[in-house]
């Protein structure tokens, strides 16, 4: 006889299980764990470097990198930073199972600042919940001004957006208005810092949001 | 591409359900989809044909409900499908938009024979 049982469950409710196994994780040791994503080239790295640069002082910073080969991480690694691999074996996306996996290879305690270089990728990651606690969207000027149309999950779930490569804005037919259109009825009044990695242009507005969103942190740990 | 994950996820919560209401077994999965999560339908079914087999969901059909993301004006009150260029208006040309659905992604329901016995 047939029947039909209701289930209504998030299809990746085992991943958010995780994810929030993460979380609580980070929570204890005081962590704020930052999920960057970015299509291949948009400047994850570079972000990463330069914020690195700018913060050293003042942050203790660890990040784990989702990649198939370590490039990046070296160079991340080569400035003294604890960093941990995730090989991702091609997925096109990093899940909170592996983030966790590698939870273990960072010595929490001795980081207040996680950052979490997600795959280049802005259809997938947005899916997939990490454990972090705020997800960082870098877009860029020659990726186009449509990217807010095209990829509405990713700028819908973003909790800041950085548009890097401003300085190549006047080589480009980007316009700014549209872009910033898209943003804003997807996600409403987002943290939005145009910025260039490259002349250091508006990365100090990123910063101090950064820095401050730190300090939110240490005072509720 | 990561349907093969979200399959097993997808098994995993079926036959949890499936096995807790003494299902002899699952005969159809009943998904809510919204449009901007990112699946495609033939991939999974493909995946679902593997990795069900020898288990009481073996066979299963996947049903999909797919729900779209709309824009809600709230200048007018129209709303209408997003789509993939522009967020305005078309009745009164308003910008002042927000956007609501889509981002479902579940499983609603599984239909199932019981055990009678």
């Amino acid at each position: 006889m047939p029947n039909t049982i209701p289930v209504v469950e998030n299809i990746l409710s085992a991943n958010d299980q995780i994810a929030m196994h993460t979380r609580a994780q980070l929570d204890r040791a005081g962590v704020l764990a930052l999920n960057m994503m970015a299509s291949p080239g948009g400047g994850k790295t570079s972000v990463i470097l330069k914020t690195i640069t700018e913060l050293r002082d003042q942050v203790r910073i660890g990040v784990m990198d989702g990649d198939i080969v370590p490039i990046d991480l070296e160079k991340i690694a080569e400035m003294g930073i604890p960093v941990s691999l995730i090989n991702t074996g091609g997925n096109c996306h990093l899940d909170a199972n592996m983030v966790h996996g590698a939870l273990p290879s960072l010595d929490l305690d001795a980081i207040d600042l996680l950052i979490i270089e997600n795959v280049g990728n802005l259809i997938c990651p947005a899916a997939f919940k990490l454990g972090s606690h705020l997800n960082v969207v870098i877009a860029s000027v020659p990726e186009g001004d449509d990217k807010p149309y095209k990829y509405p999950a990713m700028f819908k779930g973003a909790d800041v957006l950085l548009l890097n490569k401003m300085d190549l804005c006047e080589y480009q037919n980007f316009n700014l208005e549209y872009f910033r259109h898209g943003v804003e009825v997807l996600n409403p009044g987002l943290a939005f810092f145009p910025l260039s990695c490259r002349t250091g242009e508006g990365f100090d507005a990123w910063l101090a949001w950064l820095r401050d969103r730190i300090t939110e942190r240490s005072r509720i740990g | 591409m990561h349907e093969l994950g979200v399959t097993q996820s997808l098994l995993e919560i079926a036959l949890h359900h499936g096995h807790q209401a003494g299902a002899t077994r699952i005969n159809q999965l009943n998904l809510v989809i919204g449009e901007l999560s990112s699946i495609v339908d033939e991939s999974v079914q493909f995946y679902w044909d593997m990795i069900s087999e020898g288990t009481i969901a073996q066979g299963a059909r996947l049903n999909f409900r797919r729900v779209a993301a709309e824009l809600n004006c709230h200048d007018c009150g129209h709303r209408f499908p997003l789509n993939h260029q522009e967020y305005i208006c078309p009745q009164c040309g308003s910008a002042n938009l927000v956007v609501s659905g889509g981002e479902e992604f579940y499983l609603e329901s599984i239909d199932v024979d019981l055990d009678e016995s």
